[in-house]
């Protein structure tokens, strides 16, 4: 008999046998692709990929372009604007609904139905309900106030925040679920016990309730910041772009490169510096979550 | 005695289901009352109705004197323990027991001396900087009692606070509520459904079935005159035996026995002729040398042994019904061995069979 440790390599063989077509796909496709890109954007790749080197030429060009600017700018605006009001809209409806009140299930599935519905169709939807011609703007007009001015998505200088009505629209409801999750998960008792020391409900909420959320929240963010960051097909659906070059945002930037532009060193750099954008939150936030465990209470 | 909670008239329903009903209940100064029944009774309920963290549909309470059936929970004097402990997980055990006081504005001198006067009592001093994860079930308990203790107030509800600790804990802590109850002389109103507890801390236990008190009395009262047939049957373990016959020329027949009832107090008169029921607790059940004394004796076959250390269960058969024993545990029978047993009336609970109340 033997009485040595069996390899480790070698237990639980069926499961690791299946999970080969996983890793194998994950390894050469992600994180292979993802290296490619890197590579390459070192490169003055045009319309097909060749390795001549150019340094950072890629990365100077890049933060020269007023359009990568406006891209950034634009994804800063909506990105900050977004995070803080879809978790506060969220937040607040799902403590609403988390009121004992009736026809909960049909009201969830009403707020959650645009998040089944895709960008792009989001996108055409809100293109016609901004439009002046005979959208908002013309109702309130028909209704006898004339004056009435209501055309985002015409008017460069707020347009990105035509996108954002879209798009807190179309996310409000996943971020409203997955809070109401959160509070029904909370023990009732300790409502009660707040109730028996004279807490007023919204300190509950503020001290007590989102506290104890903590994990329902970060898995939120980290949904809702990656929605942000690969922002593309609302954007393409709803403006195009425009006015102008009013509601670029980064991810339209680099297909523009790639596939329109015929710039694929260009695409790739631009893409490259999203990525760093994803890790700088990521990483950060897997060390929090999977690192700290040792330091929480 | 001036009453601490006055409950009068309650009713509750949720919809059509009657949850309480025509509840009346006084409590006096200084009382340890505890509220017993299985679940579903209606016993949490009627605490959380006396808490005010539900509406009453109708009827009373009066806290210390005042009608407190509209007032809000915090103020009505009271404070409260819940089973699952409800401590506030982010925040130290200082933290949770100052919370509310930070939020009624006392002063800070105020809510120091109050936190550690608190901690003093229920000895939780060296954890006040801990937050609750790093704590027992035991020791969160004592935190969740401390911040009922540093309310202030007269009046403590306890809705099964044992519950959710393993069996030596429950007890230890059980000595404790006591030692506390003893200490501040305060109104203690405590729901559980297990009736050592209700024994063991109560001045007065209600037991509570269906929404209602079915009776309210000293565990004394409870245990020997129990006044009907569901509250005999739901106190002491093992639960007591019942035998069905007829009450008929001053002795019972079940059978072919007769048991004379010359010693049975009869709470309204011996009945002449009636059908009626039995209860003999095991404990009740002489064995030994003690049976030449008793006033009824009959011969047992055992049929199954269940020693407990203490005690030993007998099981047996008494004129077709089946019947426990409890024994010394240090008695010797085997299996299949016939034993004398003798009952002694006096001891016996007797009930109408039709109605289920005491005779």
């Amino acid at each position: 008999m033997a009485s040595t440790r069996p390899n480790q390599l070698f237990r639980n063989k069926s499961a690791k046998i299946a999970a080969i077509p996983m890793i194998v796909t994950a390894l050469f496709v992600f994180v292979g692709g993802t290296a490619w890109t890197i590579v390459y954007s070192f490169t003055s790749s045009g319309l097909l990929p060749r390795l001549k080197w150019v340094g950072l030429d890629q990365y100077e060009r890049l933060w020269d372009t007023r359009k990568w600017l406006v891209s950034i700018e634009n994804l800063a605006i909506y990105g900050l604007s977004m995070l803080v009001l879809v978790f506060v809209i969220g937040f607040i409806l799902a403590a609403l609904l988390d009121q004992k009140i009736r026809f909960e299930n049909t009201i969830r599935t009403v707020i959650l139905y645009p998040y089944a519905l895709s960008f792009v169709v989001t996108g055409l939807v809100w293109q016609w309900i901004l439009n002046p011609e005979f959208g908002v703007q013309n109702i309130v007009r028909g209704w006898g106030w004339e004056t009435f001015t209501f055309d985002p998505l015409y008017n460069a200088e707020i347009a990105i925040f035509g996108i954002l009505i879209a798009g807190l629209w179309q996310g409000s409801g996943l971020v409203m679920v997955l809070m109401l999750a959160g509070l029904r998960g909370i023990d009732q008792d300790v409502w009660k016990a707040a109730r028996v020391d004279g807490i007023p409900a919204w300190k509950t909420y503020l001290f007590i309730v989102i506290p104890m959320m903590r994990p329902v929240f970060i898995t939120t963010l980290v949904l809702v910041v990656t929605g942000i960051v690969k922002i593309y097909d609302l954007i393409v659906a709803q403006t195009g772009g425009g006015p102008g070059i009013a509601t670029e945002v980064p991810a339209k930037y680099v297909y523009d490169m790639m596939f329109q532009a015929n710039n694929l060193g260009q695409g790739f750099a631009a893409s490259t510096m999203m990525l760093v954008t994803v890790a700088l939150v990521v990483i950060p936030w897997a060390f929090l979550e999977f690192g700290g465990s040792k330091n929480r209470g | 005695m001036t009453n601490s909670v006055e409950i009068k008239k309650l009713d509750l329903h949720f919809g059509a289901v009657k949850v309480l009903q025509d509840l009346n209940l006084d409590i006096g100064k200084g009382e340890f009352l505890v509220l017993l029944g299985s679940s579903g009774c209606g016993k949490s309920t009627l605490l959380n109705c006396i808490a005010g963290l539900l509406d009453v549909s109708g009827g009373q309470i009066h806290i210390n004197g005042t009608n407190v059936t509209w007032a809000e929970p915090s103020e009505r004097g009271i404070g409260m323990v819940f089973q699952s402990y409800a401590l506030y997980p982010q925040m130290t055990v200082e933290g949770n027991l100052s919370f509310g006081l930070k939020n009624a504005k006392l002063p800070k001198a105020e809510i120091e001396s109050r936190v550690k006067r608190a901690s003093e009592i229920l000895q939780i001093e060296p954890l006040l900087k801990r937050k609750p994860a790093a704590l027992s079930g035991g020791q969160r308990q004592r935190v969740a009692i401390g911040r009922a203790l540093v309310r202030d107030v007269d009046v403590f509800l306890f809705d099964e606070p044992l519950s959710n600790l393993d069996a030596k804990l429950r007890a230890d802590l059980r000595v404790e509520i006591k030692r506390l109850h003893h200490s501040l002389q305060n109104t203690m109103i405590y729901v559980t459904h297990d009736q050592i507890e209700a024994m063991t801390l109560a001045d007065r236990i209600a037991i509570m079935r269906g929404g209602q008190i079915m009776q309210l009395g000293s565990p004394d009262e409870i245990y020997g005159r129990p006044v009907n047939k569901y509250v005999a049957d739901f106190i002491g373990s093992p639960s007591m035996n019942f035998l069905d016959g007829r009450i008929q020329g001053g002795a019972f027949h079940v059978g072919d026995l007769s048991i004379p009832l010359d010693g049975y107090d009869f709470a309204g008169g011996s009945p002449v002729d009636a059908d009626a029921t039995i209860g003999i607790r095991p404990e009740h059940v002489v064995t030994g040398e003690l049976v030449g004394n008793a006033a009824f004796q009959v011969d047992v076959e055992v049929s199954l042994i269940e020693p407990t250390g203490s005690d030993t269960l007998i099981d047996c058969t008494v004129a077709g019904n089946h019947f426990r024993v409890r024994m010394d545990g240090q008695s010797r029978v085997s299996l299949g061995e016939k034993l004398r047993i003798g009952i002694n009336p006096s001891m016996a609970s007797l009930f109408d069979a039709k109605s289920e109340l005491r005779l």
